[in-house]
């Protein structure tokens, strides 16, 4: 399966990551060399498998709904980019 | 240097009872390892200042009474545990100085236990690698180096700092993390020995999530008896980590020695792979015959599914880490490049964080989960996935566990594979199957190839059977008498 420059493009959008067009055809390039491998996948008999999406086979365990830990702004933003009193900044969402 | 840092962590432990030495003492020495080693770049942050204090709290807990498991012992910790109040990397250039306000559960336990961290140690970029080549803080270089030649030799990767540094007597141990392979073909390359315990033995919380379905903590270290101490101390349940298991950890040192007779060990057909070199072969081999001597009997069986499990692993591990490394958006923590709009911020801050391995699994991830891709490539490999572990599930049915080689090479030269992505994936052929399965693999040093590098075997147990692995690698080790040091050039 090839992936064209295009389908980079979108790819990377959707990843969000800024892919300059100096690697768009390298990574075209790279990508299919790597889903080409993967093809050989198909060849693989999965007729009534269930998918396996967990390698522990328990059921999820539950907790009470209660606040566990919180009211301590500081370590939240100990590593913030840019903050102003309790709150992050971030660019500007609304015009 | 001194012979304190030549010692097992067994024999630390005993010097450090015995009052021969304190653990300022053994620390400093090791700090000063350390120091004579940046050649190695195995460490991207040393700590020892931190590392005294802790020592000198050490020595006075010991004088108290109450020593730990582990009390004094210096550990190196792979920059994947968050650190509190250390900063915690991954090998990344994204986390831009992150300092965690918080400590991983697993190093949580080592504290507790009254271990030592002496920094914290070099890794491919988010443990996305197997040459450690991809780490923003530049490679580590293996200790190693082949019969007369210089050549820089990778360690191995992800774990390749926790590797060299604990084959080159710069720490007594170190934690490592395995999402296909991580712990224990490093281990193979460096002559140490490495577990990947059974999925859900070791919290994850507070280690930089790669693929979160496959990523499992573990040690690596010098000697069998040694990895079991550091496992031990590892492992338990955390209510913080909904997929770690509330089930009891037993003794794992408890196991080594103890005899292995009567057991039933498979050897897949399907992991004599084309290709493979003689001296693979011929150390596999060997280890079957070791483990026929201590009274095992050898069971040839069938995973007729091994060829999919790297590339249903090169489906799932992207797509999980694609999920995963979303979070790394510049608002919260982590370096933010300037840039007009909210969406450029993300995409420029993401472009300048992330190296071209990340991004390439990124994109794969996000290409295998789009729309319309979803159930081809996705829905499979989780099928295919399923697949392989009915293999062993059956395999497990008439064995007891199963020997295979670690790793289809002895350690290769930095730069030898860097061109070909999946060149550099098949590194992890015989090790990402365990990974798929959620099973406990060990590596176990086993010899020398023609070249004087290391080679390793692979143990790999039902689930939650790692005791058994310790007595069938106490066994290996015993046989292979493996001593063989890295000769000092740093």
């Amino acid at each position: 399966m090839a992936i064209d420059a295009a389908t980079v493009r979108k790819v990377a959008r959707l990843a969000r990551i800024a892919e300059p067009e100096a690697r768009i055809e390298p990574l075209a390039r790279e990508l299919t060399g790597i889903m080409n491998w993967i093809e050989q996948l198909a060849e693989v008999d999965i007729e009534g498998v269930e998918p396996m999406t967990s390698a522990v086979s328990q059921p999820a365990p539950l907790r009470d709904d209660v606040v566990t830990e919180g009211g301590d702004p500081e370590r939240i933003l100990a590593n913030a980019p840019r903050r102003a009193g309790d709150f992050f900044v971030v660019p500007k969402v609304v015009e | 240097m001194s012979s304190l840092t030549d010692l097992t962590l067994r024999a630390a432990l005993d010097g450090l009872a015995s009052g021969a030495f304190s653990s300022e003492e053994l620390t400093r020495a090791h700090i000063e390892a350390v120091e004579a080693a940046r050649p190695l770049n195995a460490f991207i942050l040393e700590t020892p200042d931190k590392a005294l204090a802790m020592a000198r709290a050490s020595d006075a807990r010991r004088a108290a009474g109450e020593a730990g498991a582990l009390e004094g012992a210096p550990l190196g910790i792979k920059d994947l545990f968050c650190t509190n109040g250390v900063t915690t990397t991954a090998g990344s250039r994204i986390l831009g100085g992150f300092t965690p306000t918080y400590e991983s559960t697993v190093t949580s336990q080592l504290w507790r236990d009254g271990a030592i961290m002496l920094g914290k140690l070099n890794l491919d970029e988010f443990a996305m690698g197997s040459s450690n080549e991809t780490s923003a803080y530049g490679p580590v270089v293996s200790p190693w180096r082949r019969t007369g030649d210089p050549s820089p030799l990778t360690p191995g990767g992800s774990s390749g700092g926790s590797a060299a540094a604990v084959a080159a007597g710069l720490c007594l141990g170190a934690t490592a993390t395995d999402t296909g392979g991580s712990i224990r073909q490093p281990a193979a390359f460096t002559g140490t020995v490495g577990i990947k315990p059974t999925y859900g033995r070791c919290s994850r919380w507070g280690v930089v999530a790669f693929a979160s379905s496959l990523d499992q903590a573990g040690p690596i270290a010098r000697t069998v008896e040694d990895a079991a101490l550091l496992l031990q101390s590892m492992s338990g349940h955390d209510p913080k980590d909904s997929t770690s298991l509330d089930v009891e950890v037993p003794d794992f040192a408890a196991f080594v020695g103890r005899s292995v007779k009567g057991l039933r060990i498979g050897v897949p057909k399907e992991y004599r792979v084309d290709g493979m070199p003689a001296e693979i072969e011929a150390l596999w081999e060997q280890g079957i015959a070791w483990l026929r001597e201590a009274g095992c009997e050898i069971v040839e069986v069938s995973l007729p599914h091994t060829r999919y499990a790297l590339p249903a692993y090169y489906i799932v591990a992207p797509a999980e880490a694609s999920s995963n490394l979303a979070r790394y958006d510049g608002m919260r923590y982590g370096l933010r490049a300037d840039a007009a709009s909210l969406t450029d911020t993300y995409e420029k801050s993401r472009a300048e964080g992330f190296g071209e391995e990340v991004k390439r699994r990124i994109l794969i991830g996000t290409y295998v989960l789009s729309a319309g891709y979803y159930d081809a490539y996705y829905l499979r490999a989780l099928k295919v996935r399923r697949r392989i572990a009915d293999d062993f599930t059956e395999a497990f049915g008439k064995v007891d566990a199963l020997l295979t080689p670690t790793a289809p090479s002895a350690a290769f030269a930095l730069g030898e594979n860097a061109d070909d992505p999946v060149a550099m994936y098949l590194n992890d052929i015989f090790t990402v199957t365990v990974n798929l399965a959620g099973l406990p693999g060990m590596s176990v040093p086993a010899g020398l190839d023609a070249r004087g590098l290391p080679l390793g075997l692979q143990l790999i147990g039902r689930p939650l059977d790692e005791g058994l692995l310790f007595s069938l690698g106490g066994a290996i080790e015993k046989a292979a008498g493996f001593s063989a040091k890295p000769a000092r050039w740093w």
